[in-house]
């Protein structure tokens, strides 16, 4: 492929929190190409939602750097993080519960509605075109997932995994370069989990974007990442194809546990 | 009966909060006119207008954007007062007495706003209850800060002082406008039930069409959830500041409407207990529902009125009203008969409020 030759969406360089006394992430150094799906793996308390929390702004690195597309991140906030192209999904599922399926999708259109607060209160032409617009991009977004029926249920009846997936439609309404993805499979089904690895495809390949994704399932992430990182204890311990992680001996140690004390 | 099903719901509750509101503008006329309007009720109708607008206000801010405010009472005092003295320091200006309301009402719905800008900017940038502890300040502040302020006009303009009406020296053809803790006297009554139900009409639009744009939208949404809102790129401090900052400009109105329908109005009227009782109306009427606050604010401004032959008991009767009110709205067969009547068509149930 001729993703390396591309600038990558995302570098970072150096990057590391510190919580006190504890590292909790330590030269952490990635780069991802456009159209690349990268997974990222690792045991539980290994740091991966703290990677995704660093990239996303919502915690300020200690140190090192993050390119965006080139830009760097420094003094961007969430919100400034999420308008440059970073769009992520959470862990323990995060939807505005008392709306509806159609108006979450809505919120991650928020930017993209041109509307002030006045032609809303006031009713102007552009308040009805934009408002339009804004609907049907927002059907045709929750149509990749097979939602649109369901597009004026409230978000706190829908099921478990219709749940993640309206985060998922919501994160790609934002148009993001790229989607961090945080255990889009958990409580999952093996079938769910195989229309959700056909779908990450999907959303890729239509949108033209970079997914990063945090997950345990095996199959999921072998089965679609190009590229895999694997971090212990905040630091990178191997890097490369799936074939590559699968055969890695210090994977194996992080995941089964090494016999460190006859080394 | 498809164009009905086609309206979305929340277009369906508008309107039905609007036609509440006309139906029950033009029952009054009607009573009124057939000679029936007991004249208790007759000087009830424009506080139950003011505070039908103070609780919708207040619901924009406790039940769509999850903020709550215990000092609203505040800002219609900013509005009362301000109000006051513009009403009657354009008295030789602007003749016309509806002009003249509408600029009392619309200079005090700015400076309650401006108030809410300063208190908003610093308090929304923090999460939690902060703002419920500022502005229940807020609303003392405001009070004592009024109980000592003079102001007096003169051929020379506007007089104002701390200290007390000597210290206005206004000219012999002077007159004191607000009295420190006497409040403001000899105002000319503005306010008309008509005045009233136009601007009742004008803030329901205000806030229905906000909170059903985009903006609503991003309200409710961080509070529903901060950190997903942020990153799904909603600036959370500014949104909080439209509901909080239009809240208060609407409380500023209200208040205005409210004091212009009385010759005297003491600063002591706005007090923290003004605050809390606006703040049952929304949670009675139930928190994020508009229609609930008009009704409970309707009702609950009326009680006591209706009550006043139990004397000294009207407190008491009062206060069980509430309590059983409560408790059956939230009994599970009370709330099967109130879904069963929303299933009707839309004529009956309008009919029924």
């Amino acid at each position: 492929m001729s993703d390396k030759a591309q600038t990558p969406v995302l570098q970072t360089s150096h990057l590391g929190i510190d919580f006190g006394g504890l590292t909790a992430v330590d030269e952490f150094n990635i780069s991802i190409a456009p159209t690349e799906i990268k997974g990222l793996i690792g045991p539980n308390g290994a740091g991966k939602t703290t990677i995704f929390n660093l990239l996303t702004k919502v915690y300020q690195p200690s140190r090192g750097t993050i390119l965006l597309d080139g830009k760097d991140t420094r003094s961007m906030s969430p919100v400034q993080v999420n308008h440059a192209g970073i769009a992520r999904t959470f862990q323990n599922i995060r939807l505005f519960d008392q709306l509806t399926v159609e108006e979450n999708v809505k919120i991650g259109l928020h930017d993209h509605i041109k509307y002030g607060m006045f032609s809303g209160i006031f009713r102007l032409p552009s308040f009805w075109k934009e408002e339009k617009r804004a609907h049907e991009e927002a059907l045709k977004l929750l149509d990749i997932f097979g939602m649109a029926d369901e597009a004026n249920v409230r978000a706190d009846s829908l099921p478990y995994g219709a749940q993640r997936r309206l985060e998922i439609v919501r994160a790609l309404a934002t148009q993001p370069k790229l989607l961090l993805l945080d255990e889009p499979a958990a409580g999952m089904n093996p079938s769910e989990t195989e229309e959700l690895m056909n779908n990450i495809k999907k959303i890729r390949d239509e949108f033209k974007i970079a997914v990063m994704l945090i997950e345990h399932d095996m199959n999921l992430v072998m089965g679609i990442c190009e590229n895999i990182v694997v971090v212990n204890f905040g630091k990178i311990i191997a890097e490369g194809t799936p074939t590559q992680i699968q055969n890695d001996p210090q994977v194996i140690e992080a995941y089964l546990g090494g016999r460190k004390e006859e080394d | 009966m498809d164009f009905f099903k086609k309206i979305k719901k929340h277009t369906k509750i508008s309107f039905l909060n609007y036609g509440i509101v006309i139906a029950f503008y033009f029952i009054i006329q009607v009573v009124a006119m057939s000679g029936h309007l007991t004249n208790s009720l007759k000087g009830q109708l424009i506080p139950i207008v003011s505070y039908v607008i103070m609780a919708l206000a207040l619901n924009l801010v406790v039940g769509i954007s999850g903020e709550l405010s215990l000092g609203h009472a505040g800002f219609m005092s900013v509005g009362a007062f301000s109000g006051v003295v513009v009403s009657m320091s354009l008295a030789q200006t602007i003749p016309s007495t509806g002009l003249r309301l509408l600029c009392a009402i619309l200079v005090g719905a700015l400076l309650a706003g401006i108030a809410g800008v300063i208190i908003g900017i610093p308090v929304l940038r923090l999460n939690g209850d902060y703002l419920a502890i500022v502005t229940l300040a807020f609303g003392e502040i405001i009070k004592n800060v009024l109980n000592c302020l003079y102001v007096g006009m003169d051929g020379a303009g506007i007089h104002m002082s701390f200290k007390d009406t000597a210290s206005l020296n206004l000219a012999a053809d002077g007159k004191i406008l607000i009295n420190g803790p006497m409040g403001a006297t000899g105002v000319t009554k503005l306010s008309t039930f008509m005045a009233g139900t136009i601007l009742l009409i004008v803030v329901l639009v205000i806030i229905q069409n906000l909170v059903n744009s985009r903006t609503g939208l991003a309200i409710m949404a961080i509070r529903d959830n901060r950190i997903a809102a942020e990153a799904s790129g909603v600036p959370v401090t500014k949104h909080k500041l439209i509901a909080f900052v239009t809240s208060a400009a609407i409380a500023g109105a209200a208040g205005a409407l409210y004091a212009l329908n009385y010759s005297t109005i003491a600063p002591k009227k706005f007090d923290f207990n003004t605050s809390i009782l606006v703040l049952v109306f929304v949670v009675l009427g139930g928190i994020g529902n508009m229609t609930g606050s008009i009704i409970a604010a309707a009702l609950l401004t009326i009680l006591p009125e209706l009550l006043r032959k139990f004397a000294d008991y009207r407190m008491l009767i009062y206060a069980i009203v509430l309590i059983i009110v409560m408790i059956t709205t939230n009994n599970e067969k009370v709330r099967a008969f109130i879904n069963g009547l929303k299933k009707k068509p839309k004529q009956e149930e309008a009919k029924n409020e």
